[in-house]
C-alpha cells in the first residue's frame, strides 16, 4: 500500500497541472472576493474564516474526478482490483495521496492567504489547525463521490453535486471554529467536533468507496 | 404468506393495481376535507391571523419530506440485503416525489415566513437543513439519471443513500450548532406545551393523512411505471441481441 | 488447486450472455477460449478474475491464485519501464523486476518512460506485468493485440515456460501463440438462449411476467 501511496505522489508531481492547480484555485479566490465585497479590512476580517475553508473546499473539489477517472481509463484499476491488496486499502491511499497532494499544500499556504483577507492574528493558528484537521475528511468523502461517479464520462458536475451537500458538517465545524477563535470565544467545541468527523469518515467511508467502486467495475 | 411475495414484479403490479384506486381516492378526500376544515372553518390565530393557515400544506409536505427519505433508506437497504427489483425502483419512484415535498415546505414557508418574520428567507437551522435536504435529493436523483445500467444504478444510489443519510443527520446538527433560529419549535411533539390548539390541530392530522396517502399514490405510481419501463427495456435488450 | 468453472452463467451490461460453461484448468495446462466476437469472451474472463460475479454457477480455484490482463495494460504514461514493474512488484511482494524486463526484451528500455513506447512496447511492458506478479493463473484477453511476430513468438516462449513451472494460462485469443499443448474451448455452444426459442419457465428477467 506504501507503493500505491509513493506511485500516485509521484504520477501527481511528474504529470504537473494536478499538484499547483489547486493552490492555484486557493489563491484566485483570496485574491478575487476582496475585489468583489470591497477593500474595508473590518468586513474581509469578518468573511475571512469562511471564504478561505469554502475556497479550501472548492480546491479540493476541483481535482476530486482525477482520484479514479485516470485509473480507470487506463486499466489499473481493474488490475488494482485483482491485486492482493484490499480494496478498501486502495480507496484509503487515494483519499490519503489526494490529501497529500492537494489538502496538505492548502492547509500550509492558508495563512498566507489568511493575510490577504485581513485575517484577525488570533485566527491564524486556528485557521491552520482548523484546515489540517478538516481537509482529510474534505479528501476522503471526495473519495466517496470519485467512487460513484467513476465509471461516468462527464461525472465532473455530478461528481460535485453529490460531494458538496457531504461536505456541509466538515465546513460548518471547521469555518466556525476560526471565527470563534477569531471572535475571542471558546473553541474546543467545534474542534472537537471537525476531529470526530475527519476520524469517522476517515474510518468507515472507505468501505462504502470500496463497495461502490467494485459495483462500477462489474 | 410472507410478505416478500409483495416483491415479487407481477404480485407488485396487481396487488397495486388494486391498492392504488383506494389509495388516491383517501388522499382526495382526506385533502379535500382537512383543507375545506383547515381553511373556512377554524378560526385565525390571535397572533397570526389568518396566515396560520398555511400551516395545513406546510407541516405535512415537510413531514413527508423526510418520510419520503427514510422511505427510500428502508427500500435502499431491503435492495441491498435482499435484491428485490421492486424494493429498489420503489427508491427510485420517491426521490422525484420526496423532492417535490421539500420544495412544497421551503415555498410555502417562505411564503408564511414573509408575513411573519417579514423576509422571505432566513439561515435558520430548519431552512437550512430543508434546503441542504433539497441537495441530497437532487444528487440523488442525478445518480440514478445518470447511470445507464439498472442495477448498477440501483446499487450505488443505494449506497450513496446510506451514507447521505448519516451525513443528512450530521448536518441536521451541524446546522443547530451554526445558528439559533427563528423557526418556531415542533407543532406536534406530544409533550410540548407550545403544540398547537386543538382547533387547529385536527384538521392537521387530516391533512397528514391525506399527504401520507398522497404520497403512497405518487409512489405507487411511479414505481409501477419504472417496473412497466424496465420490463419494456428487457425485450428490447433481448430484441437486438436475437 | 486447479481452476473448475461449473454451469458458470455471466452478464454483461445485465444481459446474460453466456450459460452453461463448464471447463476445468489444470496445472501446467492452457486453455484457448475462441468464439465470434461479442459472444462474451472478455466478459467470462472478467468473472474468472473476479471483477464481476457470476450470473449462476461456480469458479472454484485457489484464494489469489489469478493474474489478469485486460486490453487496457494498466501502465502510467509518466512512469518509466523499470518503474511501472517495480510498483506492481510491490503490490505483489515480489522481485522479479529485471527478469521479467529481460523475458519480455525490454531491459533496453528500462529507463524509458511509458509514453515514449510503440504500442507492441507497450504490451509488452504490460505483459510482463504477468511475470512480477508471482501468481499461478494467467487470465489473459487478447494478449497479443499490436504485437509483431517476433513478439508474439517471444510471450509464446514466456506462456511455456510458465505453464513448464507448473502454471496454467486462461486466454481469449484469435493469434496461434505456438502453444501446440494448449486445449481449446469453442464458446459458440455457449451463447446465451434467447427466450424465445428458451420456451416458458427459463426467463431471466426479473419482471418476466409483467404485462400491464
Amino acid at each position: 500500500m506504501i507503493a500505491l501511496l509513493l506511485r500516485d505522489l509521484r504520477l501527481a508531481l511528474r504529470a504537473g497541472g494536478g499538484f499547483g492547480l489547486g493552490l492555484a484555485f486557493f489563491l484566485l479566490v483570496a485574491v478575487l472576493v476582496p475585489l468583489g465585497v470591497g477593500p474595508e479590512p473590518a468586513t474581509l476580517a469578518r468573511i475571512a474564516p469562511g471564504i478561505l475553508w469554502v475556497g479550501a473546499l472548492l480546491a479540493c473539489l476541483l481535482s476530486l474526478d482525477r482520484i479514479f477517472a485516470l485509473d480507470h481509463e487506463d486499466g489499473s484499476l481493474d488490475l488494482l482490483a485483482t491485486a492482493p491488496i484490499p480494496l478498501e486499502g486502495v480507496v484509503a491511499v487515494k483519499a490519503a495521496a489526494h490529501w497529500i497532494v492537494t489538502g496538505l499544500p492548502l492547509t500550509l499556504v492558508s495563512p498566507l492567504l489568511g493575510l490577504l483577507m485581513n485575517l484577525p492574528p488570533d485566527g491564524y493558528p486556528l485557521l491552520l489547525a482548523s484546515l489540517a484537521i478538516g481537509t482529510p475528511a474534505l479528501s476522503v468523502i471526495g473519495t466517496f463521490g470519485a467512487a460513484l461517479t467513476v465509471g461516468l464520462k462527464r461525472g465532473g458536475l455530478l461528481l460535485s453535486l453529490l460531494v458538496l451537500p457531504l461536505y456541509v458538517p466538515t465546513l460548518v465545524f471547521g469555518a466556525e471554529a476560526v471565527r470563534r477563535g477569531a471572535a475571542g470565544m471558546d473553541v474546543a467545541t467545534p474542534f472537537l467536533l471537525l476531529g470526530g468527523i475527519t476520524a469517522g469518515v476517515a474510518a468507515l467511508l472507505p468501505f462504502a468507496s470500496a463497495a461502490a467502486v467494485r459495483i462500477n467495475l462489474r | 404468506m410472507s410478505i416478500w411475495e409483495y416483491a415479487n414484479p407481477k404480485k407488485f403490479m396487481e396487488t397495486s393495481s388494486i391498492a392504488l384506486p383506494w389509495a388516491a381516492a383517501g388522499a382526495l378526500l382526506c385533502l379535500l376535507v382537512g383543507l375545506v376544515w383547515g381553511f373556512f372553518f377554524t378560526p385565525d390565530d390571535y397572533k397570526q391571523g389568518s396566515t396560520v393557515k398555511i400551516i395545513y400544506l406546510h407541516v405535512p409536505s415537510a413531514l413527508m419530506a423526510i418520510n419520503a427519505w427514510l422511505m427510500m433508506l428502508v427500500a435502499s437497504l431491503i435492495w441491498l440485503v435482499r435484491r428485490h427489483h421492486v424494493s429498489a425502483l420503489a427508491a427510485k419512484a420517491a426521490g422525484p416525489v420526496g423532492l417535490t415535498f421539500t420544495l412544497v415546505a421551503l415555498v410555502t414557508g417562505a411564503v408564511w415566513g414573509q408575513p411573519m418574520w417579514g423576509t422571505w428567507w432566513a439561515w435558520d437551522p430548519r431552512l437550512t437543513s430543508f434546503l441542504i435536504l433539497a441537495l441530497f435529493y437532487l444528487g440523488y436523483i442525478a445518480l440514478w439519471q445518470a447511470i445507464e445500467n439498472p442495477d448498477t444504478a440501483a446499487d450505488l444510489t443505494s449506497v450513496l443513500c446510506i451514507v447521505g443519510s448519516v451525513f443528512a443527520v450530521l448536518s441536521r446538527y451541524a446546522v443547530n450548532f451554526w445558528n439559533q433560529g427563528l423557526h418556531q419549535g415542533a407543532s406536534l411533539s406530544l409533550d410540548k406545551e407550545e403544540n398547537v390548539a386543538d382547533v387547529f390541530y385536527f384538521p392537521l392530522l387530516v391533512c397528514i393523512g391525506g399527504f401520507v396517502l398522497l404520497f403512497l399514490t405518487l409512489v405507487l405510481l411511479r414505481t409501477r411505471t419504472e417496473i412497466r419501463v424496465r420490463r419494456v427495456q428487457a425485450l428490447l435488450a433481448r430484441e437486438r441481441m436475437a | 488447486m486447479d481452476l473448475t468453472v461449473t454451469d458458470l452463467a455471466c452478464a454483461r451490461g445485465g444481459v446474460t450472455v453466456l450459460e452453461r460453461v463448464n471447463f476445468r484448468l489444470a496445472a501446467g495446462a492452457a486453455l484457448i477460449l475462441r468464439g465470434p466476437n461479442g459472444i462474451g469472451k472478455t466478459t467470462l474472463l472478467r468473472t474468472v478474475a473476479g471483477l464481476q460475479p457470476a450470473v449462476a454457477g461456480d469458479v472454484s480455484m485457489a484464494p489469489e491464485s489469478v493474474a489478469y490482463a485486460a486490453h487496457a495494460d494498466g501502465l502510467k504514461a509518466t512512469l518509466t519501464v523499470a518503474e511501472n514493474l517495480a510498483f506492481w512488484a510491490a503490490i505483489y511482494g515480489t522481485d522479479e523486476v529485471s527478469r521479467a524486463m529481460e523475458r519480455m526484451n525490454l531491459a533496453a528500455l528500462a529507463d524509458r518512460q511509458a509514453q515514449n513506447l510503440s504500442a507492441g512496447q507497450k504490451r509488452r511492458l504490460g505483459l510482463a506485468r504477468l511475470l512480477v506478479t508471482g501468481r499461478p493463473l494467467w487470465v489473459l484477453d487478447e494478449p497479443t493485440v499490436s504485437l509483431d511476430v517476433a513478439s508474439v513468438a517471444l510471450f509464446g516462449t514466456v506462456v511455456r515456460e510458465h505453464l513448464a513451472s507448473g502454471g496454467s494460462a486462461l486466454m481469449a485469443t484469435h493469434i496461434d501463440l505456438g502453444l501446440a499443448e494448449a486445449e481449446v474451448l469453442d464458446l459458440t455452444p455457449c451463447r446465451a438462449r434467447s427466450p424465445a426459442s428458451a420456451g416458458p419457465g427459463t426467463d431471466d428477467d426479473p419482471f418476466a411476467g409483467v404485462t400491464a
